[in-house]
């Protein structure tokens, strides 16, 4: 129990996050909202972290979040510009019309 | 002294690292003293070392320079062995090696590669020294490969020349067929005594059966004809003539050559076990002594006669060797060290001197133009045809006295072969020095005495190969035999001589009359009547014919090996090569080609299909793990 919630909570509202970002990765094609999704995964793994840190008084998993989070900055960092280079070149951001290379 | 015989390889490999890397940037005439003076510190130790082990009780030491090979049972240190024997040919090694860099200096002044020369000349004395100094097999056949490598090297020496390539590369192939058996032999040692250092096979030589002792002895001795020509690997000493004069001298005469008589007198316990071994060494020395000694008869080049007239000698040194006579047929190598290289200078003068020319008949009545080198050829000539009391006279009488105590068939043999010797070396001399000049008037003009440093060489020869045969003096005259009685410790079976002194007598002198006599018609034959060789086949005699063009045996070998095997090899290139073993190596590339155009289709470039299949994958994964 976290706060009078118990862990089936954290687990399940995790899952539906996790899910959800999983589920707009797949189906979006705008780039942008795919990296919200991702951003969404990494965050509903983060809440998981936390919850179970909290339930075992256990600090290691608190820490991973710092990391995690720290990454996922310098990936917004480089996805970005990423992102940014695509437009300029293609005035797009459809991740469909990135097949260049396909042949 | 003998604690420094490490030293003795050392200058001449200094000297090869010196000219090998700086021989550009060197001046001519300082890299040739450097090359000759390394050989002269080599010369100076040895005759120390040798001195020093000649009053010295024990006969035979050890030098332990540093371990070699270590790996479990297999211990190979690499130390150098000192005796008499050894001693013996550092002495022959660096003595005419020095002198024949000195002549060097003179015969290739005008030579381009000058410094690769001597560089590729101390080099092969590094490992020629090397090759008798080991107390091993293993180091014997590194200096053996060492030596082949260099005779390559200087066969091939002017490499703009075709035909001097395939010599040289002849030369290499005939002698890796003679190593293949000497790797086999030393491999077999090993196997059958568990080491290779002489003295241990040497004391455990007598448990083993005789069987595996012969076919170690054998497979030696195989290796022994491939770098001591002896038939059927001979031909390709003849051939070898293609390099400079003086590398004919010091490799193809003096040293390298002698290297399988070395060995086989290094191996002396085996072939004194082994009576096939030892009777298979004589029959092949014999039979090759007389077949190039009949081939020397009728050849026109200066250089070919004197490399026939080798291979003829070698047989007969290895005649000594089987039967028994092993400090004969070191005396032998010995005397036939100093005259051969004498008679090589000398031609190599000869040449010199008529501007390139190698062939005798368009030589003649040099004698007066060229007065040093024709003496002293002379004196060689001498030497070689067995005249007392010139050196070759008593090695080749020692020999050929044991040879008749083991087999009068054989003894006549070599008497025959010392015979044709006789004619074909005066011959030689008869229709190079004698009679008219026949050669272009430019050439007459041409005509001079080489300098100094060629002639000196000449001069110190022909003095040892007149009195080097002080070194073994027959024992029934009551006098000292130096020779036999130094390699006393080294060579394990004596069998002393049971002749009668009347039948010494008798063969000494029939030996003698018998030279004399073919002396005195080559005499008849090439001064009084002026014969002179055809100067085309068509005018030959068929069995001269036959005999000119050597047996037609380069042709045979073409024939009967060398085409079979370029039949073989197409049929392995054609059907094995390019049928089976490309056909495995095309068809894994082009079955991975016609799988991957399939698997191609599914990869679209649609990033959401490959996130979904990314899922979907993770997904089937963990249902996978969890759920079965």
């Amino acid at each position: 129990m976290i706060n009078g919630i118990s862990i089936n909570y954290y687990l399940l509202l995790s899952t539906v996050l996790f899910i959800i970002g999983a589920v707009g990765v797949m189906a979006r094609r705008n780039s942008i909202i795919i990296f919200m999704c991702i951003e969404l995964m990494l965050n509903a793994v983060n809440l998981l972290l936390v919850a179970f840190s909290t339930l075992h008084s256990d600090a290691n998993g608190q820490v991973f979040v710092f990391f995690i989070m720290a990454v996922a900055a310098a990936e917004v960092a480089v996805g970005l510009a990423i992102l940014s280079m695509i437009y300029r070149n293609v005035k797009s951001i459809d991740t469909d019309l990135l097949s260049n290379l396909k042949n | 002294m003998i604690k420094l015989v490490g030293l003795v390889p050392l200058f001449p490999l200094i000297g090869f690292l010196i000219n090998g890397f700086f021989g550009k940037k060197l001046n001519k005439n300082l890299s040739g003293v450097i090359a000759s003076s390394a050989l002269f510190l080599s010369f100076i130790l040895a005759a120390l070392i040798f001195n020093e082990l000649n009053y010295s009780n024990v006969k035979s030491q050890i030098v332990v320079l540093f371990s070699w090979i270590n790996s479990g049972t297999l211990q190979i240190p690499f130390e150098f062995l000192v005796d008499p024997l050894s001693s013996l040919f550092l002495l022959i090694i660096t003595g005419i090696g020095f002198l024949i860099h000195v002549y060097s200096i003179g015969y290739m002044s005008h030579d381009e590669g000058f410094s690769r020369f001597f560089t590729y000349l101390n080099l092969f004395v590094f490992f020629m020294l090397l090759l008798v100094l080991g107390n091993n097999y293993l180091i014997m056949f590194v200096g053996w490969e060492g030596v082949g490598l260099c005779s390559y090297l200087l066969i091939g020496f002017w490499f703009k020349n075709n035909a001097y390539n395939n010599a040289a590369r002849k030369a290499f192939v005939m002698n890796r067929i003679g190593d293949l058996g000497f790797l086999l032999g030393i491999i077999l040692v090993f196997l059958t005594f568990g080491s290779v250092s002489y003295n241990e096979i040497f004391q455990k030589a007598g448990t083993v059966q005789t069987g595996v002792i012969t076919t170690i002895a054998l497979l030696l001795f195989i290796g022994a004809m491939g770098k001591s020509a002896q038939i059927p690997l001979y031909t390709w000493l003849p051939d070898a003539m293609a390099g400079p004069t003086p590398v004919s001298a010091l490799i193809h005469a003096a040293t390298m050559v002698t290297a399988g008589i070395y060995m086989v007198v290094r191996s002396n316990v085996f072939y004194s076990i082994s009576e096939v071994a030892s009777e298979t060494v004589a029959v092949v020395g014999v039979v090759t002594a007389l077949f190039a000694a009949t081939i020397g008869l009728f050849q026109n080049d200066i250089k070919k006669i004197l490399a026939y007239s080798t291979v003829s000698q070698l047989g007969l040194m290895f005649l000594g060797l089987g039967v028994g006579a092993y400090s004969s047929a070191v005396f032998h190598v010995t005397t036939h060290a100093f005259f051969k290289a004498l008679l090589f200078l000398g031609a190599g003068s000869v040449i010199h001197a008529m501007g390139g020319e190698q062939d005798i008949r368009k030589m003649g009545g040099l004698s007066g133009k060229i007065k040093i080198t024709y003496v002293t050829m002379l004196l060689g000539t001498i030497a070689i045809s067995g005249l007392p009391p010139f050196s070759g006279f008593f090695s080749k009488d020692e020999i050929l006295a044991h040879t008749y105590e083991h087999s009068k068939t054989l003894w006549l043999l070599g008497m025959i072969a010392s015979m044709l010797t006789a004619f074909y070396m005066f011959r030689l001399i008869f229709l190079t020095f004698f009679g008219k000049f026949r050669g272009t008037h430019e050439q007459e003009h041409h005509l001079h005495e080489s300098p100094a440093s060629m002639t000196f060489p000449l001069i110190v020869l022909a003095v040892f190969s007149v009195f080097g045969g002080l070194l073994g003096l027959p024992e029934f005259w009551h006098l000292p035999n130096w020779m036999s009685h130094n390699l006393e410790s080294v060579i394990i079976r004596k069998n002393p001589s049971t002749l009668s002194h009347d039948k010494e007598w008798v063969l000494m002198g029939l030996a003698v009359a018998a030279a004399t006599t073919v002396i005195y018609f080559t005499y008849l034959l090439f001064v009084k009547n002026k014969v002179l060789p055809a100067e085309k086949e068509d005018q030959m005699k068929p069995l001269q014919k036959l005999i000119y063009n050597k047996y037609f045996i380069d042709e045979i070998y073409d024939a009967v090996i060398r085409r079979p095997l370029d039949v073989l090899s197409l049929v392995f290139h054609k059907f094995i090569d390019i049928q089976i073993i490309d056909g495995i190596v095309n068809g894994v590339g082009s079955s991975v080609k016609f799988m991957g155009s399939g698997v191609r289709l599914i990869q679209r470039g649609n990033i959401g299909f490959y996130v979904i299949s990314m899922v979907l994958g993770i997904v089937l994964v963990l249902l996978l793990t969890f759920i079965i």
